[in-house]
């Protein structure tokens, strides 16, 4: 009896909770309210298939307790029923699973227009890297990091000199372009993560990850870092500004290049040669 | 209605092999140290694992005391959290609950569950023990090693894992870390060829693969895919020692130390994580396939009902087992292997909640018209199957790979495997053994004690990991030791989190008293006899309890029919024991 009346409690109390709690993601910022919406659809379903099956279970558990007397049925096996099921739960997870197949689809089809931007990850800060006049990343690879180039942009590559390169500082994109961020990393696995995004994706040394996002708030957003990456882990934050595209413009052409960091780095590096 | 027990008792045949000697113990050292016997072999895994799962459990104790109160605890820097969350894990994992399931439960239980006299392989089941010993005493070590144990998280992924950023990473942690696993990898493969070959060979004359319990099943199909699973991690950690102390690059590409050129190049990080789920995800499998047989038992029973649908669960256990060898990559959706990867282990990771469903719907279809005494196991029982559906079913969000994207290295995985593989498999572990103590001992455990455990042990770990969710869907990261000044995280996130502190102190405590039970229901519980439960399969039917070295006397048992006759209309009793040859026809019910 209070075994059966403990489980019907738990079932209530967890959808009291779910409905009621404070704790709730974050208001989206960005194209990805499908991945919500396949979400809240898995909620439903899988909400559901808990509730009915520890509710069934506490009833057998009130139904079906020891009395004096009582004896249980013999009843090995019912391959209807067992056949009934397995199709019932077979239709649910396709139910959850179409519809994330197709949204991953999506996430995974950069659109044609979209601004290629590099996001490089070390121990522990975040840099970045926005294309020049030209459009284009210049290549880059760790053999080449100097503490005159922390990045490890090829210097030999003229696509790269008009490359404007943020180390330290925050990250400005523009609302409502889709963007292609392409993630590198100098040491360790990180993680490119702000919440209000929803996607997120590692950076592992060696290659280039990449995933892509359309900015739908304008705002200031954290970036975390949700790949442990040692001791400095929780500390390595970032900063994206979604900018309307005039002030992302604005803000832009304020920034030194590649070329321009290089040749300041030369000459504050003959400036120490000197006596 | 389908009848799958025998029609009739067919002649039984003449066993084929001789029975072979035993060796028998001549001294107190070789009856209790250096024992051959699987019930010594089993009680000494049990005993070691419970105690290196008392560190992790006090390791977990002093994390959720820096997650609940960050600026208390001035002892607990970074570095030593890392330290405590990537032993805690490890331990639990491998371990506790792989040593305990297999080495623990499959040793005293395969032979006596399938009326043998003992492991097939003796002398390399002692050494199985003594070799998984040297390896924990190698983990231990590494708390006193210079440096201290490894924080490279339970993943151990490189680069991180042998780089100066980590801690142990440069020093000895990692290193003890890697050899110790090599170690339990060792000893395991000669406890999980035994555990397969005495299934195989050893099983008494009447006892065919389809009367088998399910508990023999559940281990038995988890040993065989942790004899696949293993050496995956096997090389990983050979290849990640070599990485770390010779200088190859296996995982290692060209990477800048805090500012200097490393000489590694080419290496793929990548490659050691498709390793390690590899092994990491069956090993989830490895340790729900024994809670599944062993819970599928305690059900049928203290409901004095058979198992529902008993082909369809030994079919189910053995699927589960195959598919999950094809889903490991949804550990790593976001970890930038090939994005196409995502829907071919999106799809087989969902197509295994179909037999998962159906084991759980046969458990409750158990439960209906049956006679449900509410003992302590099957307390247990119904728990587990709380919180498995609960686990299980959120498994269903980080499985479908868009869904895992927000979800992933938060908190909402966290509590997702607690949920599914750290407190449901546990909790069968309590069942069963409050469900063999009897056997084993000849005592039952206390019955009080019992139920404070239950009841603060199942709703406690209900209040920990249940919310804990809700964290990780707010956007909080795991494995971070303090959460600092976040924008989007609002201060009833660290209320909560406090909450969730208190909840596991408590929840901890109350395994202080299970512990003091075990001890002192030794002399003082209540006698057993030697089928306190009334249940029908062999290692209750054995002549003496506890069952002395070769189990069963001078003659071995002549199998029946299956593990699961209970309340067969117009038996005697609620019960027959498989070893019963019965009254024909009426014995075999529906027939």
């Amino acid at each position: 009896m209070a075994v059966a009346l403990v489980l019907v409690l738990i079932v209530v109390g967890s959808i009291l909770f779910h409905l009621l709690s404070p704790w709730w993601w974050t208001p989206i910022a960005s194209n990805w309210g499908y991945i919500d919406d396949t979400l809240v659809i898995t909620f439903w379903i899988t909400g559901f298939v808990f509730a009915a099956v520890i509710l069934f279970m506490a009833y057998c558990v009130f139904r079906f307790r020891h009395r004096e007397g009582q004896q249980a049925a013999y009843e090995p096996e019912s391959r209807r029923l067992e056949g009934w099921l397995t199709i019932v739960t077979a239709i649910g997870v396709a139910a959850m699973l179409t519809p994330g197949l197709f949204v991953w689809h999506r996430f995974i089809s950069v659109p044609a227009d979209a601004t290629e931007i590099e996001v490089v990850g070390q121990q522990w800060q975040w840099s970045f890297r926005l294309p020049g006049a030209d459009g284009r990343l210049g290549t880059s690879d760790n053999r080449k990091v100097t503490p005159e180039n922390p990045l490890g942009v090829n210097p030999d590559d003229p696509a790269g000199a008009d490359d404007v390169v943020i180390q330290g500082g925050d990250l400005h994109l523009p609302e409502g372009k889709p963007v292609k961020v392409l993630l590198r990393s100098i040491d360790v696995l990180h993680d490119f993560y702000v919440p209000e995004f929803r996607a997120k994706m590692d950076l592992v040394p060696g290659s280039v990850t990449y995933f892509w996002f359309t900015p739908t708030q304008t705002g200031t957003f954290e970036v975390l870092c949700a790949e442990l990456c040692g001791v400095g882990h929780n500390v390595m934050r970032g900063t994206v500004i979604v900018d309307t595209p005039d002030n992302y413009q604005a803000w832009l052409q304020g920034q030194p290049t590649f070329a321009q960091m290089t040749a300041q780095n030369q000459a504050s590096a003959a400036d120490q040669i000197k006596p | 209605m389908v009848d799958i027990t025998p029609r009739a008792v067919d002649a039984i045949p003449p066993a084929e092999v001789p029975e072979v000697e035993l060796y028998h113990p001549r001294s107190w050292w070789t009856t209790y140290v250096f024992a051959q016997d699987a019930k010594v072999i089993a009680i000494q895994y049990a005993c070691t694992a419970l105690a290196i799962g008392l560190v992790a459990l006090v390791l977990s104790w002093l994390m959720r005391l820096q997650l609940g109160f960050p600026d208390a605890f001035s002892f607990i820097t970074p570095e030593a959290y890392y330290q405590f969350i990537t032993m805690h894990g490890m331990i639990m994992v491998i371990y506790l609950l792989t040593a305990l399931f297999l080495g623990g439960f499959g040793n005293y239980l395969i032979p006596l569950m399938v009326g043998a006299r003992d492991m097939v392989f003796p002398y390399v089941n002692m050494l199985s023990y003594w070799i998984y010993l040297l390896a924990v005493l190698v983990l231990v070590t590494s708390f006193f090693a210079p440096g201290g144990p490894t924080g490279a998280g339970w993943t151990l992924y490189p680069p991180q894992a042998i780089l100066s950023g980590t801690p142990g990473g440069q020093d000895w942690g990692i290193i003890l870390m890697l050899s110790s696993l090599i170690l339990f990898i060792i000893g395991f493969t000669m406890g999980g060829l035994n555990y397969v070959v005495t299934v195989l060979q050893g099983r008494t004359r009447g006892m065919t693969l389809m009367r088998l319990p399910l508990t023999v099943w559940g281990i038995f199909t988890a040993t065989v895919m942790a004899l696949l699973a293993f050496p995956a991690l096997f090389v990983a950690c050979v290849m990640m020692l070599f990485d770390r102390l010779l200088g190859t690059s296996f995982f290692m590409p060209a990477v800048v130390e805090m500012g200097t050129q490393l000489q590694h190049r080419g290496g793929s990080p990548l490659l050691f994580q498709h390793l390690f789920w590899f092994f990491g995800h069956p090993e989830v499998y490895i340790v729900a396939l024994p809670a599944f047989g062993i819970v599928s038992d305690l059900i049928s029973t203290h409901a004095r009902k058979n198992i529902f649908g008993y082909r369809m669960m030994v079919w189910a256990i053995v699927g589960i087992g195959a598919l999950s060898f094809v889903v490991w990559a949804h550990h790593m959706y976001v970890s930038g292997m090939n994005p196409y990867f995502g829907f071919f282990f999106a799809t087989t990771t969902l197509i295994i909640a179909v037999p998962t469903a159906i084991k759980v719907y046969n458990w409750v279809l158990t439960l209906w018209r049956g006679d449900i005494h509410l003992t302590l196991p099957m307390l247990f029982a119904l728990a587990f199957i709380v919180t498995f559906v609960n686990g299980g079913l959120t498994g269903l969000f980080l499985g479908n790979v868009v869904v895992d994207v927000p979800l992933s290295d938060t908190m909402f995985v966290v509590a997702h495997f607690h949920m599914v593989m750290g407190v449901a498999p546990i909790l069968v572990v309590f069942g069963a053994i409050y469900h063999w103590y009897p056997k084993i001992t000849g005592r039952m455990l206390n019955q009080t004690m019992g139920q404070f455990h239950f009841w603060v042990t199942f709703l406690g770990a209900y209040a920990i990991f249940f919310p804990m969710h809700y964290l990780g869907l707010v956007g909080v990261p795991r494995r971070y030791p303090e959460l600092g000044q976040t924008a989007f995280i609002p201060d009833s996130v660290h209320t909560l989190n406090a909450f969730i502190s208190i909840a596991a102190l408590i929840v901890g405590f109350a395994q202080m008293v299970f512990l003091f039970n075990l001890i002192w229901s030794i002399r003082h519980g209540k006698e057993a006899g030697g089928n306190p439960w009334r249940a029908t399969s062999l290692e209750w039917q054995t002549p003496h309890t506890p069952p002395r070295h070769g189990n069963w006397g001078k003659e071995l048992p002549v199998v029946y029919r299956w593990a699961y006759d209970y309340s067969v209309p117009g038996a005697p009793q609620d019960f027959i024991p498989q070893n019963d040859p019965g009254t024909g026809r009426t014995a075999m019910g529906m027939a």
